[in-house]
């Protein structure tokens, strides 16, 4: 069907909405904007608790709605609504010009929306792909029955839930795209407990585009490294507070140098000033050991995208080279205000946020050394198995909480200790990165900041930091 | 469609579809917001919101819920239809139903209903105050975090019983974080908060003179040897605390295996006589306050710790069945409902004879550690062992001279820690979280650079 012939008062979901989105983007340069850009998406959301041996909660939900970004000059007016008819969607537009307070008569040129680029065909069947409520809801069950394995455990949870937004992206550029993304991610914990002593254990899993992942997943390895993870750590001693060297663990220990250092490469931070790297483009930033990336093209990671929510294919920006730092992570505006190319890095929690200028997969790439190799190299310090959150201030000083981590003494690993955090400045640890393994692996998270909580993936091999401060008792 | 209009909606799509027992909440609001850099505009926001939550019983009385932003006639019928899929995957071990006082009488503060000021209003308003803000010291370079906004929203409770309430209210909110910077020193960074009903409410001189303090406060630094402290919190970061450790209150925590405490530690005692705490949602200085929960129940002043002691838990309607109790007001509507505290207050009681009143913040001239605020609450804490380490802003108090504090965290255990409560000053400071005074705590565990 020629659906481009039907003129349409109202977004239709798997119809061509040119002519309607050309409507409102000349409505938008008419009045003065200098660019004007539409994204539209329709979700539909799933998900699923076990805790114990029981489903206790199956929460559905499904909506739709826009957000209308207009630029003038380098100021940007942004309106989301859930009105999808051209008169709502033109209300908005009206709405974003009058905050920006678009006065003069200067036209920006519209030649209309190019040739349609649908990233979307292949994926429509993906929502009957997807295992069903009652699949998943089996499949939990099975894993939380696996988590319990003696009578110290004493809470048992498994999660999933699976996200599938439809989205439709149209600009005064002639961009024109439409996609369908499917995030699926499911998580395992326990708590356990003996007398006074008590230690959690967790593991996320995630994937992205690939239906049948969730029916593939391994819960049973899942489930041992969950408990094991909280034996080892249930009776352990707290650690000394002090300066010492340590390893970080691969997989989910990337963590650190996505909110220590990877913010702080995003267009947003020179945009406020707040990233010591402003100025160090083709400066060394870290030790020569080590070259970060950050790319949305990893077939099935949990960050991946076709496009981004600005409407571009995502690059591999390699961000640090050998220590030399080579680029920004970079969206329209961050382009427009800091002179940093996009990257396909524009994106958004869903249609109520502007996009700007956030990491996808971004991981330390691997190096030449083994795990023992690292270890080996410590005479005392720390080894961090399995990292937990942690956050950035607004100065750039980083803490984050180790959910696992054993002392190593003489080069070898000893007791498990608990309490442990980790303390410094990117800037500051950077340069100390001495070794990397090679063994990289990439682990699944969400990353919430300016426009909301996007799906992401952290990563890097085992690596060693010289010296760090650790936060204890 | 307005709340009646979607409530009449519902009945008709349950009707429909033989569902007889349903119950719905609803939020709709408009948001407003503005941001700036160094004078000129950079982001202005505009939102229209609206969410439906849809929970339906089916005929072996399990629950189903879905929630959508579509609520058009279609949307609803979709909406019940999904939670009656979902229906089917009830819990079947723990049961859900109305809240017995979802038909009580409420409390409403009188509040007079703000009109929005628009978007150029808050534009300017804001462009000022970091104009200000600029102006109070050379070191202040910028003000990277910054943000005037104002809301009006509007949520609905409603249940196939005939319980129906609605309320609607205005609030705004100003932040303001400057960064300041001096040759051969880190930048140091700090600011303020401030709610009101609408923004006219807004003490904006105030927000500009806090934050500007603050930041200045930390441009001479030092780090920390680590070890062992006499604490003073402030009484932002004591309720952070308090906040961060709610599971120890929270009846949903205990059945889950979650919280500190369990079904009879009632009674249990936590701390110095000296210490009360209550949860009140409705108290006259919280600008956040609604007068009913996810469940319809009425917002209500409940005593958590008495004289060091606990005295209740937080309930949903399923915890209060379980508890052999009734619902507290402090429960968030879904498939599996949650709890979650309002407003903290905590107090000092009238039993507070062992209390160490020499140790007064603005006097005491011993040495001890000033925590002004936490920070990495979520990465830092861990509730189900009571256990915390977490960054802060703060300084150090010593020979009769204040340092702000470089990098450092505060680590221990959140029982040590309300055990080893020493003081409670009198006077109790309004925070957007709570109402505390400072609370003085013996020995907790610093990691500095030094």
């Amino acid at each position: 069907m020629l659906s481009s012939q039907i003129k349409s008062n109202e977004i239709v979901f798997g119809s061509c909405n040119k002519d309607l989105l050309e409507d409102i983007i000349f409505y938008g340069i008419g009045l003065g904007a200098d660019f004007v850009e539409i994204f539209i998406e329709n979700t539909d959301n799933s998900s699923v608790l076990a805790e114990e041996d029981f489903i206790t909660s199956v929460s559905p939900s499904f909506g739709r709605g826009a957000g209308i970004r207009i630029f003038k000059g380098k100021k940007d007016g942004f309106v989301s609504t859930n009105d999808l008819t051209k008169r709502g969607l033109m209300r908005s537009v009206s709405q974003a010009i009058e905050m920006l307070d678009i006065t003069d008569n200067k036209r920006e040129l519209f030649n209309g929306l190019n040739k349609y680029r649908d990233y979307s065909l292949s994926k429509k069947k993906w929502i009957n792909e997807v295992p069903s409520i009652h699949e998943i809801s089996e499949k939990l069950l099975v894993s939380t029955k696996s988590l319990k394995k003696n009578n110290k455990i004493i809470t048992r949870k498994g999660s999933y839930s699976r996200n599938l937004q439809e989205v439709i992206i149209a600009s005064s550029d002639g961009t024109y795209v439409s996609d369908i993304r499917l995030h699926q991610t499911v998580g395992l914990n326990v708590i356990a407990s003996d007398a006074q002593y008590r230690s959690s254990g967790s593991r996320r899993f995630g994937s992205s585009g690939m239906p049948n992942e969730f029916r593939l997943w391994d819960h049973e390895k899942a489930a041992n490294d969950v408990f094991e993870s909280s034996m080892n750590m249930l009776y352990a001693d707290y650690v000394d507070a002090g300066q010492m060297p340590v390893v970080l663990a691969n997989k989910f220990g990337g963590v650190i140098f996505h909110e220590a250092c990877g913010h702080l490469l995003e267009t947003t931070q020179i945009e406020r000033g707040t990233t010591p790297f402003e100025n160090k483009l083709n400066e060394k930033i870290a030790h020569d050991s080590v070259t970060a990336i950050d790319e949305g093209i990893s077939e099935g990671s949990f960050g991946s995208l076709s496009v981004d929510d600005e409407g571009m294919e995502p690059e591999k920006s390699v961000l640090i080279k050998d220590g030399i730092l080579k680029k920004f992570i970079s969206d329209r505006a961050g382009e427009l205000r800091t002179g940093h190319k996009r990257t396909g890095s524009g994106r958004r929690q869903n249609y109520s946020f502007a996009a700007a200028s956030r990491m996808r997969n971004t991981y330390i790439a691997k190096g030449e050394h083994s795990k023992e190799d690292l270890i080996n190299s410590i005479s005392e310090g720390l080894y961090c198995k399995s990292m937990g959150g942690g956050s950035v201030g607004a100065t750039g000083q980083f803490n984050f909480a180790v959910e696992e981590g054993y002392l190593i003494k003489n080069g070898k690993l000893t007791s498990p200790v608990k309490g442990a955090t980790l303390i410094g400045e990117a800037k500051e640890v950077m340069p100390k990165i001495s070794m990397c393994g090679n063994d990289l692996e990439l682990a699944p998270g969400f990353c919430g900041s300016i426009s909301g909580s996007v799906n992401v993936t952290v990563g890097q091999p085992h690596i060693k930091v010289d010296s760090i401060t650790v936060g204890g008792r | 469609m307005n709340s009646k209009e979607i409530t009449t909606q519902i009945s008709k799509a349950a009707d429909f579809l033989n569902l007889k027992k349903w119950d719905y909440g609803a939020s709709f609001s408009n948001d407003y917001s503005v941001q700036v850099d160094k004078g000129e505009a950079k982001q202005l926001k505009a939102s229209q919101k609206q969410i439906l939550t849809i929970r339906v019983w089916n005929q072996s009385n399990l629950v189903g819920i879905t929630t959508t932003s579509d609520i058009s006639e279609s949307g609803i019928k979709k909406a019940l239809k999904q939670a009656n899929i979902a229906s089917d995957f009830g819990n079947k071990n723990e049961s859900t139903e109305f809240s017995p006082l979802a038909k009580d009488p409420i409390k409403v503060k009188e509040v007079k209903k703000r009109n929005p000021v628009g978007i150029k209003k808050l534009l300017t308003v804001l462009r000022e105050a970091e104009v200000k803000l600029l102006e109070s010291h050379e070191s202040i370079k910028s003000v990277p975090y910054n943000g005037l906004s104002e809301s009006f929203f509007e949520r609905v409770y409603a249940n196939s019983e005939g319980a129906f309430r609605s309320y609607s209210k205005s609030q705004a909110a100003l932040y303001l974080y400057a960064r300041a910077e001096e040759k051969n020193k880190k930048p140091r960074s700090s600011g303020s908060v401030k709610l009101g009903y609408g923004a006219d409410d807004i003490d904006i001189e105030s927000c500009v003179k806090e934050a500007s303090s603050k930041t200045i406060s930390h441009l001479n630094y030092s780090s920390i040897k680590t070890d062992k402290y006499l604490i003073c919190f402030s009484p932002e970061s004591f309720l952070t605390i308090i906040n961060a450790f709610s599971s120890m209150f929270n009846a949903r925590s205990i059945i889950d295996g979650v919280s500190l405490s369990n079904k009879n530690s009632i009674g249990e005692k936590l701390s110095t006589e000296a210490l009360n705490i209550y949860d009140d949602g409705l108290h006259e200085k919280n600008i956040s306050s609604t007068p009913f929960d996810g469940e319809g129940t009425p917002t209500k002043r409940l005593c958590l710790i008495n004289r060091g002691r606990i005295e209740n838990f937080i309930h949903s309607e399923s915890t209060a069945r379980i508890f052999k109790t009734t619902p507290t007001g402090h429960a968030g509507l879904g498939s599996k409902v949650s709890v979650s505290p309002d407003w903290i207050v905590v107090e000092k009681s009238d039993e507070n004879f062992d209390l160490k009143t020499s140790l007064d913040h603005s006097t005491y001239e011993g040495e001890f550690v000033y925590i002004e605020e936490l920070n990495a609450i979520h990465a830092g804490v861990r509730a189900s062992q009571g256990s915390f380490s977490l960054p802060f802003d703060g300084w150090l108090y010593k020979n009769g001279k204040k340092i702000s504090i470089e990098s450092a965290t505060v680590a221990g255990d959140f029982k040590y820690l309300l055990k080893n409560i020493v003081n409670i000053e009198s006077s109790q400071e309004v925070t957007t979280s709570g109402i505390s005074p400072h609370i003085w705590v013996d020995e907790l565990s610093i990691t500095g650079d030094a």
